[in-house]
């Protein structure tokens, strides 16, 4: 079970997320509730934002 | 893969730098394998990148850290263009890029990928290369129908159309002048395999395949960025060689080759992918590629630091 470091809200549509201690600034999670992707742009205070859409160029 | 070590002291462990879009599985695992293999590990997010191109390597990351202190940077960047961008840049400036610019374009382009594993004399399906739709469906016509149209610049099988007959080449091709960008303009005809329902994505670290994985699809677009599910593939010895070969073609590094199995049984280089994802492909094999990868970044960085001390 992951430890959690604290609760914030989906932007997208306001459900809880759970965010675990371990958490990286600019890392990508998604919402369990409306799948959205988002971005966790700052860890103190925890903030989320929509993370940017999927631009032509992206790939490996 | 490689034996965990007591970590050095921090004033002591060189410094590298990984270029981020945002921070995904794969940069997560590798962060953490960076400091493992004894490393310090800056996160620089390429968003943040404001470059003088009259300057030099004694410029400012955007951490505020002298660029030059890095002994290396792994570019990381799901932004192709932006990852190519950073790494002629700062390659430019003598820092160590992993992987090299050369070595990443080439990849990043699949006319320049084919053309660089033909040199090499590395079994792919047959391709060409046309500018306009009229042309196009010539070369379609010689492969014969189906193929497959890729964009020469794409990933994560976006836009890949496989084409039964000139009808739908043509809508295709169509499509793509009207919607597109040049680049989505220019016709990349692929010879279509009839794989068995799977490909191959084998990891190479330097010229070395490490691991492989099938992905297994009922779709004939086999990406895992698509649904394809992993499964270890053994690393037979024709596998191994082709991965070798083509690896070196490129110049090596940090790579993810996609290999297709003929109906003749032959193995077919199809791409080569230089900013790897790997994140479902360590469970199958039970290989660490994120540790593998951390180690191949550490030996690269060794001599940077023997030469200074």
């Amino acid at each position: 079970m992951l430890a959690v470091q604290e609760a914030v809200l989906c932007p997208m549509c306001d459900a809880t997320q759970e965010i675990s201690a371990d958490a990286m600034l600019n890392e990508l999670i998604a919402c369990g509730d409306c799948g959205g992707e988002l971005e966790i742009v700052s860890l103190q205070p925890l903030r989320l934002e929509l993370a940017p859409p999927c631009e032509e160029d992206w790939g490996e | 893969m490689s034996e965990r070590r007591p970590p050095a002291p921090q004033s002591t462990r060189p410094r590298v730098a990984m270029l981020v879009t945002h921070i995904r599985a794969e940069e997560k695992l590798l962060r953490e394998a960076l400091v493992v293999a004894g490393l310090t590990c800056d996160v620089l997010l390429d968003r943040e990148l404001r470059l003088d191109l009259l300057a030099d390597a004694g410029q400012a990351a955007p951490n505020g850290r002298p660029w030059r202190e890095y002994e290396a940077i792994l570019i990381r960047t799901v932004s192709q263009s932006r990852g190519l961008l950073a790494a002629l840049v700062l390659e430019g400036w003598g820092l160590r890029v992993i992987n090299r610019y050369e070595t990443a374009a080439i990849c990043a382009d699949k006319a320049r990928t084919t053309l660089t594993l033909a040199r090499a004399g590395i079994p792919q399906p047959a391709v060409r290369l046309a500018f306009t739709p009229a042309a196009g469906l010539s070369a379609l016509d010689e492969l014969s129908y189906p193929a497959v149209l890729k964009p020469v610049v794409g990933s994560w099988g976006r836009l890949l159309a496989r084409v039964r007959d000139a009808e739908e080449a043509e809508a295709i091709l169509e499509h793509r002048q009207t919607l597109g960008g040049y680049a989505q303009q220019v016709v990349y005809a692929q010879e279509y395999i009839e794989k068995p329902g799977r490909d191959i994505r084998a990891f190479v670290i330097g010229e070395r395949p490490i691991c492989a994985i099938y992905r297994a699809s009922e779709h004939w677009v086999t990406n895992t960025a698509r649904g394809g599910r992993a499964s270890n593939c053994p690393l037979t010895p024709e596998l191994v060689s082709l991965c070798e070969r083509a690896a070196a073609a490129v110049g090596g590094g940090l790579l993810a080759l996609d290999v297709l199995e003929a109906p003749d049984g032959r193995l077919l280089l199809n791409e080569i992918n230089h900013t790897m994802e790997f994140r479902n492909s360590s469970a199958p094999t039970g290989v660490d590629i994120a540790a593998a990868v951390a180690e191949y970044v550490r030996e690269a960085v060794l001599p940077v630091r023997a030469r200074a001390e």
